[in-house]
């Protein structure tokens, strides 16, 4: 009888082509205790960024797209976000997605154009579309990959090159992660959120606590997420090092998925959820490393650094280098030096220039209906540019059904349409030198914003909160909660 | 594949790929050409009395970078790993990498190697003192300036490929191509829903 498998275990055993440790059993060399597998990929979703160099080479190549099928593009990253003012059709930008056009009908892989209702960010779009299913192994050459994670799939980030050996022959070599577990239990304060989780998890074990490991997420709080909580969640595992984040499909998952266009049929769906059933860690599975982390305690967390661990809860100070271990006292001065903070000073009550709401990480409905119950009723502060821009064009269409735009425009918010925006800084809503951004987005490195821009990672509750008083504040005290 | 090279001292941690290349410079669409793109900001924004480390003479036409902790973490973009490739870098020494950037060097004919401790420290000495140090990727050993030897460690697989410089598509395609066949049969039996036909595509306009 096989040994108790984890989750991870399970969807990787279902997906070998070819287990490359048998070559050298047969050839009788010294086996690598770290041989890859070639390793089954069901789904590639495509964007503008990484795609290129990769579609040429498969041109080159002159060989087909192996399963158009498994294939999904659409334009994100440097997308305008202001559809009265579309990128100039000359400009890097326009180029780009209109080679991504060019190559995904040359191919005849699927591709969502720009204006299509569909549209949004690749990570937002694969789940509202059905594409991301439990127990699939998923790519995309972006490192946010991860965030599909949230549905049981095996879901990670790759280069260029890696993009081009899928399209090709739908296939990855792979070396095994080992396998780690993260189990909350707790409920969740007023005025706390999922953001508010992963990035304490990442303060707690730093930028590389999960390298080598697939994270699991499990435990009665994690049962408790909503899907985009668990996308908020998983999305954010690669700031922690590692590239998968896991949570095992259950009744929320299937509820979520069913009726989606790509999504198993009607005829399919109850052969596919008793598959998907059987998509959890057997009772007695042995992960290698293991956490708890009870939720109940934690405040809103606020990044001060220039790295996602470099987060404390928002009634926290600013580190003081001389209390810091020799080695992190370097990054710390390092990291201060370029935000302008002060050691021992508060968080709150610091300065913003801009807000953003969006972002793969925070820009679905429940991130905006967030926020939104902030703004109500308040005014975005003096001095202030605040933007929204929701992650999909379908994210968008149903909270101005709710009423959601009125209300951040009422407030002083601009409301912007689909794309990676701001995040990225890759079409022209970035931070100039010396702003200082409330940001629901992921990464907080130097210049990740746009150049000299000092970033500062938080929930979209707490980024309202920011735009409405100017400056970094506990969403809770402001609200009364 | 043998280097011989001064290594380049970047002994901070947490050096993020949008610092090796800024996103902006991710709009180009060739793999050639990056390397005078690679750390833009760290490099424009030096003084010329007191250059980046890359660009001062003493590390002229260096190969090796000399790196700390979690080297090349955040963003995938593989084009940093080329335009550190275009610039001349043939391997990396740090404590750690990023997951992603570490498997895109492998792809591109960068030596990623993993030292930490007493080895370490002994090529920070090297490099901080400008003297080259050699490293030999057949034997797994780097060489220090008094002839002393460190092992390296690499998968075997990862070595392979930095040496033969072999093509992932081609040997998947010449030795593989029954297996994948196979895997898509089964699968189409019992997991019938991962294979859209060209109805359900038809949710979208360009097919």
């Amino acid at each position: 009888m096989e040994s108790p498998q984890t989750l991870y275990d399970k969807i990787w055993q279902s997906h070998v082509v070819h287990d490359y440790a048998a070559d050298s059993v047969v050839s009788r060399s010294a086996p690598s205790a770290d041989a890859p597998v070639l390793l089954y990929i069901d789904r590639h979703l495509v964007q503008e960024v990484s795609s290129p160099v990769a579609f040429e080479g498969l041109f080159e190549r002159a060989i087909p797209l192996r399963r158009p099928d498994a294939h999904i593009a659409v334009a994100d990253h440097a997308v305008s976000t202001m559809r009265s003012r579309p990128n100039p059709k000359n400009s890097q930008a326009a180029q780009q997605v209109a080679r991504l056009v060019e190559n995904t009908a040359a191919t005849g892989m699927p591709y969502i154009p720009e204006r299509d209702a569909r549209q949004g960010i690749v990570h937002i779009i694969g789940p509202e579309l059905g594409f991301t299913l439990p127990g699939c192994t998923l790519v995309c050459g972006d490192s946010h990959t991860s965030t599909h994670g949230a549905f049981g799939a095996l879901a990670f980030g790759i280069g260029s090159s890696q993009c081009e050996t899928v399209f090709a022959t739908q296939c990855l070599q792979q070396t095994k992660q080992k396998n780690m577990r993260v189990s909350l239990c707790g409920t969740l304060q007023a005025g706390v959120y999922v953001k508010d989780v992963i990035l304490a998890l990442i303060a707690q074990i730093g930028t590389a606590g999960g390298r080598g490991y697939a994270i699991e997420f499990a435990g009665p709080a994690v049962d408790a997420m909503s899907m985009e909580a668990r996308m908020t969640l998983c999305n954010m595992t690669i700031e922690a090092g590692s590239r998968i984040g896991l949570v095992a499909p259950d009744e929320t998952t299937f509820a979520y998925l069913k009726g989606r266009p790509l999504a198993p049929s009607v005829r399919q769906w109850n052969d596919a959820c008793d598959a998907w059933r059987r998509l959890k860690s057997d009772e007695h599975a042995r992960f290698d490393h293991e956490l708890q982390l009870d939720v109940s305690a934690l405040e809103p967390q606020v990044s001060w650094g220039t790295n996602p661990a470099q987060t404390s809860a928002i009634s926290a100070c600013v580190p003081d280098p001389k209390d810091a271990p020799a080695e992190a006292a370097e990054s710390i001065r390092d990291s201060l030096a370029y935000i302008g903070l002060q050691p021992g000073a508060a968080i709150a009550g610091t300065r913003i220039d801009r807000v953003f709401i969006g972002s793969c990480t925070n820009s679905r409905i429940e991130d905006l209906r967030a926020a939104a119950a902030v703004a109500a009723g308040r005014k975005v502060a003096d001095k202030v540019h605040a933007m929204v821009v929701p992650g999909s064009q379908q994210v968008a269409a149903q909270a101005q059904g709710e009423g959601l735009d009125k209300i951040f425009l009422d407030a002083g918010f601009e409301w912007r349409a689909a794309g990676c925006s701001m995040c990225v800084a890759m079409n022209s809503d970035r931070l100039k030198p010396g702003e200082r951004c409330a940001s629901t987005t992921n990464r907080n490195f130097a210049g990740r914003q746009g150049r000299g821009g000092l970033t500062h990672l938080m929930s979209p509750a707490m980024a309202a909160a920011a735009a409405v008083t100017g400056s970094i504040t506990d969403v809770r005290e402001l609200v009364g909660l | 594949m043998r280097i011989n090279s001064v290594a380049v001292p970047m002994l901070q941690s947490d050096i993020d790929t949008d610092a090796i290349l800024p996103a902006r410079f991710l709009l180009l669409m060739s793999k050639h050409g990056l390397g005078q793109h690679l750390f833009h900001e760290l490099r424009a924004n030096a003084l010329e009395v007191d250059p980046f480390v890359l660009d001062k003479p003493a590390y002229a036409g260096a190969q090796i970078i000399l790196a700390a902790k979690r080297f090349g973490i955040g963003s995938s973009r593989e084009q940093a790993v080329w335009a550190l490739h275009d610039f001349g870098i043939r391997c990396i020494i740090a404590e750690s990498f990023g997951e992603i950037f570490y498997a895109n060097c492998i792809n591109n004919g960068i030596v990623p190697i993993t030292l930490f401790g007493e080895a370490h420290a002994r090529i920070v000495e090297a490099a901080n003192a400008g003297i080259p140090i050699r490293v030999d990727l057949e034997r797994s050993t780097i060489i220090l300036p008094d002839e002393q030897a460190i092992d390296v460690v690499l998968d075997d697989s990862h070595r392979a490929k930095l040496l033969s410089g072999q093509d992932d598509i081609d040997d998947i395609l010449s030795q593989h191509k029954t297996a994948i066949a196979n895997f898509e049969q089964r699968q189409m039996q019992h997991s019938p829903w991962m294979y859209l036909d060209d109805e359900r595509l038809a949710v979208f306009d360009n097919r």
